[in-house]
């Protein structure tokens, strides 16, 4: 199997002023292609900006990301913009639909901006996929916050990305309607063969995955596989 | 996995098409708040393609209508008597062609009907085919041809016949003659209705003209010869080839196209001037766009960030609101110019005082594209200060919206566009200016009072934030820490306002200023009426009558009339060959009124030199007074010589004294003055100041001079007074026209800047609505923020046309500083009061729904 996420050495440093504030170190993990992995820890350990240098959203002090086979490190930001357009899908807590575009709309703009033909008809599909078919009109304003995130996913999944990261998918879902999109992701990524990195506080959830990283103060202190991949050893 | 790194392939197309779509689905739920912004250019641009459509459309009519600006094929004009050579001259180029004569004077006139006296223009009109062209507009139409055909007759102009009470078939007097009135007179080729304002003509047969006595010796006249060429000479051929010798004579000429073009450049400085005052509209309109767009990015920075996500690259997100920003510059522009085009149709009437053609009113296409052009690229580029941000909103704000994502500090592209705008600005004013120097002042002063006015809003947050009142009531210290807080909108609104309430205080403080110029000469124990054109042998008389009536005589100056010959040796030819002499062609070509006298007087200060006040040997050179700056602009200095023509007797002068006059007193002043001993046996007429107390003794006065002595004419202050207002009031409303286009792009900027803040506005009351603040602590919170914004902008606004109004007195009219705050008090207070209820109308409606359903539908 290929590896599609390398982490080597990974250092963030932030300045305040001129205090250097380094909040990640010697991070070094890998995945491959159809992984599924929760990188977990307390408020402030550091995740989110793991996340975020891992989908190319940011640049390392030290160390380097390589994201199916192309070093991040080096890309200027509209090159790691085109990486996350081929190769990358997100889902975030809070949702980040376009707010003046429709359903239908949101999930066509990763597949408009490759280029592709016939959009329309697959995004109606990816959409006809989460259950939100008859509401593709509907601005997200006008749906609730469980139907936002599955038009998330819809959007997630629609340029067949290689690899997806969620931050805090149902952090802003009752449990029911949680339970519901963690199923779906989860479907969904298993039908795509999508590598997933899961940001999350959720340590149910995150048993759902194959690999659990913990993280506090920055450093790596565990990582484990978890015991749904031992049970269905 | 394997070491191997692959390489990205190559840079996406920016794929315009699904920019241009994505800016077009982006901007649905937007459009009410991108009209509003758009909204702001549109009265600029209403105003520039207007005034320039009203410009085409006036050049094409000077074009139809040019024959009749002269009413003939060729005007020679002169105000000296005419040699034999010349008039044989004059009388040669009317061979195969016709001649009309006309003699110019002023001169009182006496109505019988109303008993009323004046000083008009007396134009005496010989019995010929003028006007050749165009026509005399009278009331009855019989007139124009009748009064100088069918006996006494006269022409008033109407203004006159209403001013006095007065109607055809009643008589005037001019002179010794009384005239029956024959009509009134609207137009003639040739004269304005400015022209009618200034000096009001009264037409009369030229045959009776020495019946009328009033053609002294001394006296100012000038002579017009009016001609229709034969049909195979050219005008202007003919003009030029005569000019040298024309020149020489001191006459001056008018052909069809030198008035054409005169008559179209005095024209184009006035629309020029008017569409810069447009212009500045267009500015502070541009100013809110620039704001409504900086807040508008603001508010999109999530959907940015999630593009950017989604893989849209930085070039690609800033054009997808570039192109919503072109669109809407586009719409502005055309609303705009539509706008535009309506309000010309008004303007033939507002200018028609002005105006020597009829204009007609026809849609000007190069009007509508130029401002539409100029509308979309001046939106374009204050739009693109906040739009090149864009560039740099990192995806990062997906995850972390609270951070900060946006920085300018180190765009270089932004000092780029600073400098695309100014240079904007300095061509356009350059095309309208036609100097650099003038169009750099322009650019100047915009940057200054832009600055001035965003320095001062700066200035107070800073105040307010380092001096914070923290004892104050919480709706005080609420209102307060508004002014300084982020998204604040004191420097916007102090910009946009205070610009718009400089313009119209300064037009204000101008015409006072102007007015009360007079007013001050008059005062006190000033003369306020001047008798001109005294003979020599009426001098004792006039004095006496003077006296009878009650009269101070404050000064009897003597007045002869002179011409230069010679400066420093160099003759008009001379000068003429040498141009970098710099000496001007009027030097020598000007009549001058000159006077003598033994000492100075208190409107005349000693700048250099000798004053001698007695010549006891005038065959030497005489030592003669200059004023400071007639010296200057002729290029003599102390000592250099100067020889006088004096109606026919040269007398040689060195110039040994300069001095410094307050022209704006009402009396007699003088370029240049004689010693005693000199002129006094030169020809000569009389200027005689004195003072009246009441507008019927002056009315009286004025009867009593003009039945007994006719050829004498009395100016009195009322009249200066009034015709000086009549004109600036004239002038005031149409710049006043044109500021009114920058008040409502100020108002506008103000109701669109309020609007698009809303958003953070219902927030932050809700909050605190939901905290339990009353509805009466929020109104108050909004109230007095508005009232302070107000305050400050017109405060601001106000003090910046005191600043303006003192460079324009000194600098442009050199009169002395003395403004009347008068205007600006209530100038300041219904600008404040109008800020605070735009600002109040906004907000009712947050105050009146349930929190809740507030956040819902804004979200």
């Amino acid at each position: 199997m290929s590896i599609i996420l390398d982490i080597k050495n990974l250092e963030k440093t932030y300045y305040s002023g001129h205090h250097p504030l380094t909040v990640l170190q010697g991070i070094n993990f890998s995945l491959q292609a159809g992984d599924t992995c929760a990188i977990v820890g307390p408020s402030g350990s550091g995740k989110t900006t793991l996340l975020g240098l891992c989908a190319g959203l940011d640049r390392a002090s030290a160390g380097s990301v390589i994201l199916n086979g192309i070093k991040l490190d080096s890309l200027s930001e509209d090159e790691r913009a085109q990486v996350r357009n081929q190769y990358v899908g997100f889902i975030f807590q809070n949702f980040q639909l376009i707010p003046t575009l429709t359903a239908v709309e949101n999930v066509m703009v990763p597949l408009e901006l490759r280029g592709e033909r016939n959009v329309h008809r697959q995004a109606m599909d990816l959409l006809a996929r989460v259950g939100l078919a008859e509401r593709y009109d509907h601005y997200p304003t006008q749906l609730s916050g469980g139907e936002q995130q599955r038009v998330s996913l819809a959007r997630a999944f629609s340029n067949k990305p290689t690899i997806l990261f969620a931050d805090e998918p149902t952090g802003n879902l009752d449990e029911e309607t949680g339970q519901r999109v963690e199923k779906l992701l989860f479907d969904l990524n298993k039908e795509a063969g999508t590598t997933l990195v899961l940001v999350t506080h959720d340590l149910e959830l995150a048993q759902k995955t194959d690999r659990i990283i913990r993280i506090k103060g920055g450093t790596v202190v565990s990582d484990q596989v978890t015991s749904s991949v031992v049970n269905n050893a | 996995m394997s070491d191997t790194i692959i390489h990205l392939g190559n840079k996406r197309p920016l794929n315009m098409r699904w920019l241009l779509k994505m800016a077009w689905r982006d901007s649905r739920r937007n459009r009410g708040r991108l009209a509003l912004f758009i909204s702001s250019i549109v009265l600029g641009i209403a105003a520039l393609v207007a005034i320039n459509s009203f410009s085409n459309n006036l050049r094409a009519d000077i074009d139809k209508q040019a024959r009749s600006l002269i009413g003939a094929d060729l005007v020679v004009a002169t105000s000296k008597d005419i040699e034999p050579d010349m008039q044989k001259l004059l009388d040669s180029l009317a061979v195969g062609g016709d001649r009309s004569d006309e003699v110019r004077f002023a001169s009182m006139v006496y109505f019988q009907a109303s008993q009323g006296t004046r000083l008009v223009q007396v134009r005496a009109l010989e019995k010929g085919g003028f006007p050749y062209y165009g026509a005399i507009e009278t009331e009855p139409k019989s007139a124009s041809s009748a009064f100088r055909e069918e006996g006494r007759k006269a022409l008033v102009d109407h203004t006159l016949l209403l001013q006095y009470n007065t109607k055809p078939g009643d008589s005037i007097k001019v002179g010794n003659l009384t005239f029956e009135i024959a009509g009134a007179l609207h137009k003639i080729p040739g004269q304005s209705a400015m022209t009618a304002t200034i000096a009001p003509a009264v037409y009369i047969p030229r045959h009776y003209l020495e019946e009328t006595g009033l053609l002294q010796r001394g006296s100012r006249i000038s002579y017009y010869h009016y001609y229709k060429l034969p049909q195979t000479t050219d005008a202007d051929e003919l003009a030029n080839k005569l000019e040298p010798r024309f020149d020489e004579a001191g006459f001056g000429f008018d052909t069809v196209n030198s008035r054409k073009e005169d008559t179209g450049k005095a024209y184009d400085d006035l629309a020029r001037f008017l569409a810069l005052v447009g212009f500045v509209a267009l500015l502070l309109g541009c100013v809110g766009v620039a704001s409504a767009v900086h807040v508008y990015i603001r508010e999109k920075l999530a959907t940015i960030g999630v593009l950017r996500c989604l893989g849209v690259s930085g070039a690609q997100a800033f054009l997808i609101y570039l192109f919503q920003v072109m669109a809407m510059g586009l719409i502005g522009s055309i609303v705009g110019a539509i706008l535009g085009s309506l309000i010309q149709l008004y303007l033939p009437e507002l200018f028609k005082t002005f105006l020597p053609v009829e204009v007609t009113v026809a849609v000007s296409w190069s009007a509508i594209l130029e401002g539409i052009a100029i509308g979309l690229v001046v939106a374009v580029l204050f739009a693109l200060l906040p739009l090149l941000s864009i560039r740099n909103v990192s995806p990062l704000i997906t995850l972390r919206a609270g951070i900060e994502h946006l920085t300018n500090q180190k765009d270089k592209v932004r000092w780029l566009v600073y400098l695309l705008i100014l240079s904007f600005i300095f061509v356009f004013a350059y095309f309208q200016l036609d100097t650099w120097l003038r169009a750099l002042a322009f650019t100047g002063g915009v940057i200054v009072g832009f600055l001035v006015l965003a320095l001062l809003a700066r200035a107070m947050m800073w105040f307010v934030k380092r001096f914070f009142p923290v004892n104050w009531g919480y709706v005080w210290r609420q209102s307060l820490a508004n002014l300084y807080r982020p998204n604040n909108q004191t420097l916007l609104l102090t910009v946009s306002i205070g610009l718009g309430t400089a313009l119209i205080s300064t037009l204000f403080l101008m015409q006072r200023l102007l007015l009360s110029e007079v007013a001050i000469a008059g005062s006190e124990n000033q003369p306020n009426m001047v008798l001109f054109d005294i003979q020599s042998s009426q001098k004792d008389e006039i004095k006496r009558v003077t006296k009878e009536a009650g009269l101070p005589v404050l000064q009897y100056v003597p007045v002869v009339t002179v011409r230069v010959e010679e400066i420093n040796g160099l003759t008009a030819a001379d000068v003429r060959k040498d141009t970098t002499l710099g000496i001007p062609d009027w030097a020598f070509t000007r009549e001058y009124r000159v006077t003598y006298r033994d000492s100075l007087i208190d409107s005349e200060k000693e700048v250099d030199g000798t004053w001698t006040g007695t010549v006891k040997n005038p065959d030497k050179l005489i030592p003669v007074s200059l004023e400071d700056r007639y010296a200057e602009r002729i290029k003599v200095k102390l000592g250099d010589t100067v020889l006088f023509n004096v109606q026919g007797a040269l007398l040689p002068a060195s110039v040994a004294h300069l001095r410094e006059i307050e022209w704006n007193r009402v009396q007699t002043n003088f370029l240049v003055l004689f010693p005693e001993g000199v002129l006094e046996e030169a020809p000569q007429f009389h200027v005689l100041m004195t003072r009246t107390d009441s507008t019927a003794q002056s009315a009286n006065f004025q009867r009593e001079l003009v039945q007994r002595f006719p050829n004498v004419s009395a100016i009195d202050l009322d009249l200066i007074l009034q015709t000086l207002d009549d004109i600036l009031s004239k002038i005031s409303f149409v710049i006043r026209f044109m500021a009114l286009f920058s008040i409502t792009t100020g108002l506008l900027v103000l109701i669109g800047s309020i609007n698009i803040s809303k958003f953070q506005r219902v927030q932050e009351s809700v909050l605190l609505r939901t905290l339990g603040a009353s509805r009466k602590q929020i109104l108050s919170i909004n109230a007095f923020e508005y009232l302070l914004l107000g305050a400050l902008a017109a405060g601001t606004g106000v003090i910046l046309s005191v600043a303006a109004s003192w460079a324009l007195a000194v600098f442009s009219f050199e009169v002395n500083f003395v403004p009347d705050f008068a205007p600006l008090l209530p100038v300041f207070l219904s600008i404040t009061a109008l800020t605070v209820f735009i600002g109040m109308l906004n907000s009712s409606g947050i105050l009146n729904r349930p929190p809740l359903e507030i956040l819902r539908g804004e979200s």
